[in-house]
């Protein structure tokens, strides 16, 4: 026996039972559903997919580390951020350019921001618009798919600041082949992912597996992706009706970064609305201007500025769109 | 049978009522002494009438009501009275307390009273009936029955909900009672509809009783209208506006009573409480108490003198295991811990929980990452994320503006949160903190 001594007891507040989830199991679950996306652009590209990805998640951790809360690596949120760079950048890029995006991708895409939770825009992202801005030739080489396993392609190891000699088989996306050449790709290569482009972007299926099995486990919500890609089928559907010259809607969906980038970047849930509501108009609003900018647009592409863009929005997507409390007879404006 | 629409949002923790939902109610055999705070319900505290050295029988007034919106306090055992001071409450705080001495020998039974028969009384004289006896909510609240049995004049009452949803994880009491007290509980649904003048009652019960749902409809008399309605197994369907929006369909309105809705609901304990006064005269000294847990070594439903020690409460269920580490007076999802175990079972105590460690929260918290998640669980449609970051800020009027007020610190948010952010616990002293300011306003 018997009764618990007074030093024995704990006192916590209500509710007093242990969460059924935490954030970090979220996270690195969402790490565990990369995994086959990563195991596919080593299939297309090679080891090089796989020097450019761990090039993208050391700058991030490094950062991580160096930048964040004690501890905070452990959430594997920083894994996500290098991850997720590094999936969508071309297979050839120098590497000490990789490795310096993803350390900008932590550094001020979230540290600055105060860490897990606290940034407006997807860290991912910003660490690509920096390598974009910074390095624009390096970030558009799309080196062919395909070649032996051990093929590396591109300049993967040129030192900072020398001038690369290109050297690779490159080939356009589908995307730029269709904006500056006027040619198609055929749907079953867009599907298969055997086209150029990032390492980690071309695989959609496998990145459609990894999103339903996130958002079964409740570790992404369905709405973003599933308004995202319905929005870019019927925008571009009713276009491609108008005028035939444009792109079908099968070509959108399964060309560029679309996949990825509706499934695992405009779903983080930091940087997308907390309302469900919300979450149609934010993935509505993405898939709109993806559509835009891709078609009317000087770039071929238009996935990343489409979420950058729609992230400045999350604040007031969220205040215009609070739920309606019990008991009251209209929607409240905050 | 008419089928419960139920209520929008709510969570599904763990039901854990199988420790006790099959074992018969039982009673207690009384301590060496009862510990009797002033304060065990919702409103003014009652006034003392004893003193120290004075012998009191079991069911004698020690506290008269003081006013309405109060009930007295009544000896739970026969003894004397040792002392009148500050002693633990289980809210955690301490409060003005009778400590009675019980006689070993006395026999308990209580003074001879006049039962009176309740069909001759008024709406007026059942009321004070219900008063005098010291009924209160036993769902928890512990909210003053005669009050609810007094609608404002210019409310009209048109249905009684009997309050049998129990949807709060371990507690079994009123699972028990269902089943094995239906008929109580039928004769106390018959007084309290006579005195609300109202023609109609329903009793919501989550499917997950079906034994009390098979004995509540058979002890169902042909000459009243009360439907027993099977609800959905969701937390907290036994939420007073919940249990409304689940039997009619009806939202209460934001900061409105019940009475609005043109409804009263009651909790099964104290139907049969209110039962037991007219049936027998005893007035409210002892209850039912579900003692449960993982951490305790013999579960079981007990008949419990109230102003019984925790401590003397887990020592007759044997004494909790080693790996006991929280217990929780009420459920796990809205009780309160108890730092000190000298604190009483009061008239609100539906449930004693000793957690094991192993279920209990763990002290890390990360910062919240939006996920919504407490935005699709809460049950009266706020944003407990955005609430829960104003809180940290210690913008509470902007808390207020985000109907802070409607929040019933179920906790459903809290539970679900991944994060393990405290909301409920921010939300409580947010509201706290509010009163206060409102208390400085000249």
């Amino acid at each position: 026996m018997t009764a618990p001594t007074a030093q024995r007891l704990i006192v916590t507040a209500s509710p007093h039972l242990k969460p059924a989830d935490s954030t970090p199991r979220i996270m690195w679950n969402v790490v565990g559903s990369l995994v086959p996306i990563v195991v596919a652009s080593a299939w297309f590209f090679g080891i090089s997919a796989l020097l450019v990805i761990a090039a993208a998640t050391l700058g991030a951790v490094a950062a991580e580390r160096a930048f964040g809360r004690g501890g905070s690596l452990a959430d594997g949120s920083a894994a996500i951020t290098g991850l997720l760079l590094g999936l969508s950048l071309p297979a050839g890029m120098p590497l000490w350019m990789v490795f310096v995006g993803g350390a900008f991708a932590i550094g001020f895409g979230k540290a600055v921001w105060g860490g897990l939770g606290q940034n407006v825009f997807n860290p991912a992202l910003v660490g690509r618009a920096f390598l974009q801005g910074a390095f624009p030739v390096a970030i558009t080489t799309w080196p062919t798919p395909g070649g032996g396993f051990f093929t590396l392609k591109g300049d993967l190891f040129v030192a900072p600041f020398v001038h690369p000699t290109v050297n690779a088989v490159t080939s356009a996306t589908p995307l730029g082949l269709l904006k500056f050449e006027g040619k198609g790709t055929s749907l079953l290569h867009l599907v298969l992912g055997t086209t150029g482009g990032s390492v980690g972007e071309t695989a959609a299926l496998v990145i459609l597996a990894g999103g339903a099995y996130l958002a079964l486990r409740n570790y992404l919500n369905w709405r973003i992706p599933v308004s995202v890609l319905l929005t870019v089928a019927i925008l571009s559907g009713i276009i491609h009706l108008a005028d035939p010259h444009k792109p079908d809607a099968m070509f959108m969906l399964f060309s560029g970064g679309l996949m990825l980038g509706a499934v695992y970047m405009a779903t983080d849930m930091v940087t997308s609305p907390v309302t469900n509501l919300g979450r149609w108009a934010f993935g509505i609003g993405i898939g709109a201007l993806v559509v835009v900018i891709r078609i009317w647009g000087g770039l071929p592409e238009g996935v990343m500025y489409a979420i950058l863009f729609m992230n400045a929005l999350v604040p007031f997507i969220n205040r215009a769109t609070q739920p309606r409390v019990f008991g009251t007879a209209t929607r409240r404006a905050a | 049978m008419a089928i419960s629409l139920g209520f929008r949002h709510g969570v599904h923790p763990p039901e854990e009522k199988g420790l006790t939902n099959h074992l018969p109610i039982r009673r207690m055999p009384y301590p060496d002494e009862v510990v009797l705070p002033l304060r065990q319900h919702a409103g003014k505290p009652a006034r003392l009438c004893v003193k120290v050295g004075d012998h009191v029988e079991r069911g004698d007034t020690i506290a008269d009501a003081d006013g309405f919106m109060s009930v007295p306090i009544h000896a739970s055992a026969a003894g004397t009275v040792v002392d009148v001071g500050w002693w633990p409450h289980p809210d955690g705080s301490m409060a003005e307390t009778v400590r009675i001495k019980v006689d070993r020998y006395a026999p308990h039974i209580p003074r001879p009273r006049l039962v009176p028969h309740w069909e001759g009384l008024s709406a007026e004289e059942v009321v004070r009936a219900v008063q005098n006896a010291g009924v209160v909510g036993l769902g928890g609240a512990a909210f003053p029955t005669h009050v609810k049995l007094t609608p404002p004049k210019d409310a009209t009452v048109h249905t009684l909900i009997i309050n049998g949803a129990e949807c709060e994880p371990y507690l079994t009491s009123d699972h028990r009672t269902m089943v094995e007290y239906a008929p109580r509980v039928l004769f106390g649904i018959r007084v309290m509809m006579r005195s609300l003048g109202v023609s109609r009652c329903v009793v919501g019960i989550e499917r997950n009783k079906p034994d009390a749902i098979a004995a509540m409809i058979a002890a169902v008399p042909p000459d009243l209208d009360v439907e027993i309605l099977p609800l959905t197994v969701k937390y907290p369907q036994g939420a007073e506006k919940m249990l409304i929006k689940a039997v009619t369909g009806v939202e209460v309105p934001s900061g409105q009573l019940p009475v609005t809705a043109g409804v009263v609901v009651q909790n099964v304990g104290s139907v049969a409480a209110i039962a037991e006064v007219f049936e027998t005269g005893l007035p409210l000294v002892e209850r039912i108490v579900t003692v449960t847990g993982h951490g305790l070594r013999r579960p079981a439903n007990l008949i419990v003198p109230v102003g019984t020690k925790l401590r003397d409460l887990l020592a007759f269920c044997d004494g909790v295991t080693p790996d006991a580490a929280e217990v929780i007076i009420g459920g796990p999802m809205m009780g309160q811990a108890q730092a000190n175990l000298d604190a009483p079972v009061v008239k609100g105590t539906t449930g004693v929980v000793v957690l094991a460690r192993e279920e209990t929260r763990h002290d890390q918290s990360w910062a919240c990452i939006h996920c919504g998640r407490c935005l699709d669980a809460c049950p009266v449609f706020l944003n407990p994320s955005t609430l829960g970051e104003l809180a940290q800020a210690r913008r509470y009027d902007d808390m207020a503006d985000m109907h802070l007020a409607d929040c019933m610190l179920c906790g459903s948010c809290a539970y679900v949160c991944p994060s393990n952010i405290p909301l409920a616990q921010l939300f409580q002293a947010s509201k706290a903190a509010l009163r206060r300011q409102l208390a400085t306003v000249p």
